[in-house]
């Protein structure tokens, strides 16, 4: 059957992604945290410092206040894979988007559970971020269906120009919202990178060991998928487009590095106002330039 | 035809029954065989029409013709008894003019009733039959529980009401199947104002101030729609000489102008029936009622019947342009703001009603773009938010009954306190909205179509209001999944058949999403074939087997992988000397020991009621007027 062909093919690619995705973010976040080192006038960590933590935090000890985060971590795990699998094999574009979701809903219910008062504040303002950035990454999408007429990924390959072409004001409002997406500042307010938070550590304070380990490899992977969007946009018929594709997410990336390190948190309303906002304007008028054109 | 006609007669006569036996164990000997006998007699319809299209019976009796309308007429003299006895104008005046308009219709065009194949089937009907049948039969059984607890909370002395209570639950049933079934539009309005009058009653059950007032509320509502009805049956009968629903449909089909104004007035009545804004009200009003008869309403039947129709009608919104856009933009704006508003809900019941109503408005207005993938969105929309509402209403009410309180932030802990309902809560969550259950798939595909018939205001309503769809079920989500110590187990007194209905909900939940590849490919799209003659493109039929894989592992999680684990359990992070991690006391800076709360986000600033229920009632009630003009415009030709 051809159905279970292509679930064949978005399986492999989901095992694919779950072993090299993590590989590239972490590469990237080793690089992330050079590059803001240098803007901060530091010198940095060195570029598997990542990897390190991570490898510590897989040797503590196994301590967990709820007993059950860890298993929605896993899902969480799974979902991401998932979605970046379905990305990378060429599926549907909405598909990816709403089971990256999902990964996100278990990472809240993980918060939720462990009933630390800062965990339910980090998982609350959580949800609103999702709230938040939801209504930008689906009218991507719908842009995207509108200017490569199908919600697959790989009908990009068969475009005369890539959709960036039609599509300018929908990916500078989905750059607006992957700052949230990538947890970035101003828009970090569930849960900070940096130990500077009025929440201590949001989401993740009553998470340690394995499961905060899994936290960690979730959010690599979310940024290679992330990048991976990004780079959709500028990819058509000519293979070398690929390589400027890249290029484009690589300069997306430090360009939100730049972000995070020169703008101070906003409170949620800002954000919820914003993006949602941006969402209205860019989102809308690039669909009804899309649906007249 | 025989198999029809049983499932429409058997309830009947159960409902008769029921009235009559007031033993308890004899009530539920009855309740568990009716609801038994009408879930199979439901299947073996199923398999009888296997992929069958549209199956016409010839039936038509002048006798069953003016019991029809007697049976309306006296409907009408109910509501009046009623609206006299409680001092309700309103009711009175809409009853008075529904009884003249009834009995008109009978003596001027009797003659004309006659429709020849007067029952049909077609895959549409068999699922609602299928949804009716066991969903609407297994929250009978669920209410027998539900309904001990009940009685045992009634003052004593009170007289024992619940033969009425049962008997018009089942008779609810087959009043449905009277909409589903009747090719006669005199018979389907008959079955139309029986659950109208079924569900007055029942929402009026517990007697109260408040009650009577909401159920007031629903009858007023719902006969302004039941006008819609009868008016456009004198349309239909005066200009196009047919009662006939498909021949009202082939009619319109070849000759949109002439049925523009009936079009309108029998989405009208659909509109009303669904709980759409300006007539959302009622719905919300409805859940003072005991928590069987909310889920009856919101799940398998009354609202049911509303989108049923309108699906049904589908085809023709595809032509008739003022009567499309009415019902599309009422579904739409509903679905963004009846979301909002739930964000705001602490009530658990409400936040459940105001998901049942903004996703009946995605049905509407799906069924209102009327193209062949629209229409396969519409019927999966209502087939899971069938199965996952009525989970959930039933979880909440047992819930309710166990913790005393209905409100969200009392749900705390629930998942320790009662450890099986809070999963089986959780799995009705998961099938309300999240990907990769079915509402996923059922949404993309709304999408799709809006998109390709340009209906960019949906796009952007979808948007908005799918995000706040995300909040406000996390938020719920979260609330449950709280862990903390040895919690006592308050779930052991539930009643077996609350159990065994929510077990099947459950699995009608879970089978359902991750049968969905049989489920489109065996009922959905034969429906689509049969009505348009073929499939919509862009229907992604290959990603099915993927969600279904995801719904699997999801539901495995759910129902067998979440235990707490052996891990070593640490205390919870205070800010400074934890006194009792359990219980989240901590010692402040004055040594005295404080409790850390937390409560979910309502942002009531934002998604307040009083912001939004005035902006969409003005919107929809203009839109509906607009509509309505602009086809009493277009010139009849006679």
């Amino acid at each position: 059957m051809f159905a279970l062909g292509n679930l064949l093919l978005v399986i492999v690619a989901t095992v694919l992604f779950a072993v090299l995705a993590p590989i590239a973010g972490c590469l990237l976040a080793g690089l992330d945290r050079i590059i803001s080192a240098r803007m901060q006038g530091r010198v940095g960590p060195p570029l598997l410092q990542p990897y390190y933590d991570v490898r510590k935090l897989l040797a503590k000890e196994d301590v967990s206040v709820s007993g059950v985060d860890g298993v929605y971590m896993t899902c969480a795990l799974v979902f991401t894979a998932f979605a970046g699998g379905i990305f990378f094999a060429g599926d549907n574009l909405l598909m990816s988007a709403f089971i990256i979701t999902m990964a996100s809903l278990f990472f809240i219910m993980a918060a939720y559970s462990s009933r630390s008062p800062f965990a339910e504040l980090g998982a609350g303002r959580e949800t609103l971020q999702v709230m938040a950035y939801e209504p930008m990454v689906l009218l991507m999408a719908v842009c995207f269906f509108m200017a490569a007429h199908t919600f697959m990924v790989d009908g990009v390959l068969d475009l005369e120009r890539p959709i960036i072409a039609t599509t300018l004001p929908a990916f500078l409002g989905f750059l607006f919202i992957l700052t949230i997406k990538l947890r970035k500042s101003p828009f970090d307010i569930a849960m900070s990178h940096h130990a500077h938070q009025e929440i201590v550590r949001g989401t993740i304070t009553e998470m340690s060991g394995r499961t905060l380990a899994k936290v960690e490899v979730m959010h690599w992977c979310e940024n290679i998928l992330f990048l991976g969007w990004v780079a959709m946009f500028f990819v058509w018929s000519n293979p070398a487009s690929i390589v400027l594709a890249v290029i484009v997410a690589l300069a997306i990336w430090f360009l939100e590095i730049f972000i995070d390190n020169n703008f101070a948190r906003v409170k949620w309303q800002t954000m919820l106002n914003s993006s949602w906002l941006v969402a209205l304007v860019f989102g809308g008028v690039n669909v009804i330039f899309l649906a007249f054109v | 035809m025989e198999l029809l006609l049983f499932l429409i007669v058997f309830p009947l006569v159960a409902a008769a029954v029921l009235l009559a036996v007031r033993d308890d164990r004899a009530r539920d000997a009855i309740v568990w065989a009716t609801a038994a006998i009408v879930a199979v007699a439901s299947i073996v319809l199923a398999v009888r029409f296997f992929g069958q299209g549209w199956t016409g019976f010839a039936f038509s009796s002048a006798i069953v013709d003016t019991i029809a309308i007697a049976v309306g007429a006296l409907i009408a003299i109910v509501v009046m008894v009623y609206g006299v006895k409680y001092r309700n104008v309103a009711a009175i005046v809409l009853a008075a003019v529904q009884l003249v308009s009834d009995l008109i219709f009978e003596f001027a065009f009797a003659h004309q009733m006659e429709v020849p194949v007067g029952l049909y089937v077609d895959q549409l009907s068999v699922i609602m039959a299928l949804i009716i049948g066991i969903i609407g039969s297994g929250i009978c059984v669920y209410a027998m529980g539900y309904m001990k607890d009940y009685q045992a909370h009634r003052p004593e002395g009170e007289k024992d009401r619940r033969p009425a209570f049962f008997a018009l639950m089942v008779l609810f049933l087959s009043a449905m199947f009277v909409i589903v079934f009747s090719n006669n539009l005199v018979w389907m309005f008959t079955g139309w104002e029986v659950t109208t009058l079924c569900s007055f009653l029942l929402i009026g059950f517990t007697r109260t101030d408040e009650a009577i007032r909401n159920a007031f509320r629903q009858i007023i509502m719902n006969m302004i729609g039941g006008l819609g009805f009868l008016a456009a049956m004198y349309f239909s009968v005066i200009w196009l000489n047919t009662m006939s629903l498909s021949e009202f449909i082939l009619f319109g089909l070849r000759h949109p102008e002439l049925i523009a104004l009936p079009l309108c007035a029998l989405s009208l009545a659909g509109i009303t029936k669904a709980a759409q804004m300006p007539f959302h009200t009622w719905l919300l009003g409805a859940m003072v009622a005991p928590t069987p008869t909310s889920a009856l309403l919101h799940s398998s039947t009354m609202v049911k019947a509303g989108v049923f129709l309108l699906i049904k009608l589908a085809p023709l919104y595809t032509i008739c342009f003022a009567a499309s856009q009415m019902v599309i933009l009422v579904g739409g704006i509903t679905f963004m703001l009846c979301s909002f508003m739930a964000i705001s809900q602490t009530n658990a019941k409400r936040v459940l009603a105001y998901s049942t109503i903004a996703n009946l408005g995605l049905i509407v207005a799906c069924a209102g773009v009327g193209t062949p993938e629209a229409i396969w969105a519409a019927v999966l929309l209502m087939v899971f938010h069938a199965a996952a509402k009525s989970l959930l209403f039933l979880c909440v009410g047992t819930a309710e009954h166990h913790i005393g309180s209905r409100d969200i932030e009392s749900m705390d802990l629930l998942f320790e306190r009662m450890p099986r309902l809070a999963r089986l809560m959780m799995v009705g969550i998961m099938g309300m909205f999240i990907a990769p259950f079915g509402m996923l798939i059922a949404k993309w595909a709304t999408l799709v179509s809006f998109v390709e018939n340009g209906q960019l205001v949906l796009v952007m309503l979808l948007a908005f209001g799918s995000a706040a769809t995300f909040m406000f079920w996390a938020k719920w989500l979260g609330k449950l999944a709280g862990i903390a110590g040895q919690q006592e187990d308050v779930e052991l007194s539930v009643h077996r058949s609350e159990w065994a209905s929510m077990g099947l909900m459950a699995f009608v939940a879970v089978a359902a999403c991750v049968l969905l590849p049989l489920l489109s490919n065996a009922l959905i799209e034969p429906y689509i074939v049969s009505v348009y003659g073929q499939l919509g493109r862009d229907i992604p039929l290959d990603d099915l087997w993927l969600s279904a894989v995801l719904a699997l592992f999801t539901a495995a999680v759910f129902i067998g992988g979440l235990r707490p684990s052996k891990q070593k359990q640490g205390p919870v992070y205070l800010s400074g000397v934890t006194v009792d991690s359990g219980e989240r006391v901590y010692r402040n800076s004055l040594s005295n020991d404080e409790k850390a709360t937390a409560r979910n986000l309502y942002l009531a600033a934002y998604f307040s009621e009083g912001r939004f229920k005035p902006v969409g009632e003005v919107l929809c009630a203009a839109v509906i007027v607009f509509a309505f003009v602009a086809s009493g415009i277009v010139p009849p030709v006679l």
